[in-house]
């Protein structure tokens, strides 16, 4: 085992092992990743294959669900099934990769900011009220409108406006650790302040980090799919879950077609509510007070 | 006090400075030449050079930023490239239309937000309890624009109760009275959708201060002395459970104008948000800009206020 026996770790996966959301949320998360790693042989047909209609040359659009198409097929005549599968891999895809770009960010400003102090700080933290001053959702706007919206700048977009809590986060709790006795010891023993951040600061910080990036994937998650669904963000033929939901603004697929746009309306949600139950254990499993 | 608001208002300066330049900034970098409507074969590219001298967009930056933000301090956000609209009239137009919205969801988040969090608290770890801690996960974590389209699929096009967009009636034609009940009519489900994720955060905010306040030791004295459970709750422990709560007005008005932007595009509601979306599909960089500057100036002044509310209800938060 990577644990430890008896570690701080071994403590909090125990209790986190007697948390029942956590351990469902686990559960449903890991079978979303595995989902989307097998989408290629789960899914009975290619997201972007066109299907007509028996012994026509039209596209077979708006099929009701059938045994040949599970979820029926949509606006152009692709498989919703197919494309539901493909669409979480590629959810994921941007939530993971907009996360670790954020958790790098934030933590190194965090970490900067909050061991050194004075200016550095003030001058971080001053652009981390501007960044926070605009709506998520105005800038990721802005940002993926200029560049030309694709998968990559959807990614960057989101990663560039959410480290500001890994940034908020990260620092207070250096704050709280840079006072401890045994860093006051390793400062004494003439250490450097690398050293110091990188060996002793940052192993005592992460279990606020792993939480954070738990959180922060749900909320990249729901970020993705509001740009998707405004038609910024992930484009067209590549499926996501957001841009899946863009044909219900058309009153009558809202109102005939709900196989079209329920099922990735509630595989998102789904997603989303798991790995909030995830992160809520963690934090908790985590919290000595517990 | 005067010397914490002081500070406080030194601090946003650089703020304030800060966003106008990253605005500038995303402005400047968005694609597109403003001339380019009236490049064609007839004009000449020695007249197209003088305009552009003209209007000073060979300049240096710093320069166009120093103009620039002269007249947007004059309320002067230009003209939108196709029809020469003054796109200052066009966000004014529709501002109260927003308005309305947001703040209807904001009395709304806090007047169901704060009992959920009471009762969450009072009746910890019972049914009562994990059904409302459910409720608010599910709020925090369904996709607003998918909950906004349940909900006209339900109230609007199945129940028929509720309008499934807009803003008013037109055909009905309605005045005085009739009229603002109409507005109210449609306002019912936008405002819903835009508020369930604060309410969720709100609620969720409310039973862990209220936690942590009924560990107190003079909620113990207060039992102690014999007074009566909702007495201690109501007089004693809520009181002190609200003072964190201000904090959530100022993180409340970014979250809503964002909301606002997807629940006005599904619900067609005139406001800014709908021109916001608009001005992407019609790449109207300059729209989209002049609202970013709006909104996140807004956002400042909320969190001032809600920091300087936070100081005046919490001495201890001036030292």
């Amino acid at each position: 085992m990577l644990i430890k026996k008896n570690s701080f770790y071994d403590y909090a996966y125990r209790r986190f092992r007697r948390n029942k959301l956590a351990v469902i949320g686990t559960f449903i998360t890991l079978a979303f990743i595995v989902v989307a790693l097998l989408a290629p042989i789960l899914s009975p047909y290619e997201p972007s294959e066109f299907f007509f209609m028996e012994g026509q040359n039209l596209y077979n659009k708006y099929d009701t669900p059938s045994l040949q198409h599970l979820l029926g097929t949509d606006s152009l005549g692709r498989d919703v099934f197919s494309r539901l599968l493909y669409g979480a891999r590629v959810t994921m895809m941007v939530a993971l990769s907009a996360v670790s770009i954020s958790t790098i960010i934030g933590t190194i400003i965090g970490l900067v900011t909050g061991y050194f102090g004075r200016f550095i700080d003030a001058f971080f933290m001053r652009i981390v009220d501007i960044v926070i001053s605009f709506p998520v959702l105005f800038l990721l706007i802005s940002i993926s409108t200029i560049m030309d919206p694709s998968i990559w700048i959807v990614i960057l977009a989101i990663g560039l406006v959410s480290w500001t809590s890994t940034a908020r986060l990260v620092r207070g709790e250096v704050l709280r650790v840079k006072e401890l006795d045994y860093i006051v010891a390793a400062n004494a023993c003439g250490s450097s302040s690398l050293k110091i951040i990188i060996k002793h600061i940052l192993p005592n910080i992460l279990a606020p980090i792993m939480v954070q990036v738990t959180i922060g994937t749900a909320q990249a998650i729901l970020m993705e799919a509001s740009l998707s669904f405004l038609g910024v963000g992930v484009q067209q033929p590549t499926p996501s879950w957001g841009n899946m939901l863009m044909d219900a603004q058309k009153l009558l697929v809202l109102r005939d077609m709900p196989w079209i746009w329920i099922p990735p309306g509630v595989v998102t949600l789904l997603l989303v509510l798991a790995i909030y139950f995830v992160g809520d254990g963690l934090r908790d499993a985590f919290d000595p007070k517990q | 006090m005067l010397k914490y608001i002081s500070k406080r208002l030194l601090i946003s300066i650089p703020v304030i400075i800060g966003i106008t330049i990253l605005s500038f900034i995303i402005m400047k970098l968005s694609p597109g030449d403003p001339l380019a409507n009236f490049i064609n074969p007839s004009i000449d590219m020695a007249d197209l050079e003088k305009s552009r001298q003209a209007l000073g967009l060979n300049d240096p930056l710093y320069v166009q930023y120093f103009k620039w933000i002269g007249q947007v301090a004059k309320g002067n956000f230009g003209y939108t490239y196709s029809g020469n609209h003054s796109i200052s009239g066009l966000i004014l137009e529709r501002l109260p239309n927003t308005v309305i919205l947001t703040l209807s969801a904001f009395v709304m988040s806090f007047v169901v937000g704060i009992p959920l969090g009471v009762i969450g608290a009072v009746k910890k770890n019972t049914r009562t309890d994990y059904g409302i801690t459910l409720m608010s996960l599910v709020g925090v974590a369904i996709p607003s624009f998918f909950f906004g389209l349940l909900v006209i699929y339900v109230f609007a096009l199945m129940l028929g109760i509720f309008p499934s967009g807009g803003m008013v009636n037109i055909r009905a034609g309605y005045t005085g009275f009739a009229y603002y009940t109409d507005i109210l009519h449609h306002l019912v489900l936008p405002a819903v959708v835009l508020s369930l994720g604060n309410i969720a955060s709100v609620s969720r905010f409310t039973r862990s201060n209220m936690l942590d306040i009924l560990k107190e030791d003079y909620i113990r004295t207060a039992k102690a002395k014999g007074l009566r459970n909702k007495a201690v709750i109501y007089r004693h422990a809520l009181r002190n459970a609200l003072i964190p709560v201000v904090t959530i007005f100022g993180l409340s008005i970014p979250f809503l104008f964002s909301g606002a932007y997807i629940t006005e595009s599904i619900f067609n509601w005139p406001g800014m948000g709908q021109l916001g979306i608009r001005a992407i599909q019609d790449r109207e960089y300059g729209i989209i800009m002049a609202l970013n500057l709006i909104t996140a100036t807004l956002v400042l002044t909320g969190n001032l206020i809600s920091d300087i509310l936070y100081a005046i209800v919490d001495p201890r938060i001036r030292h």
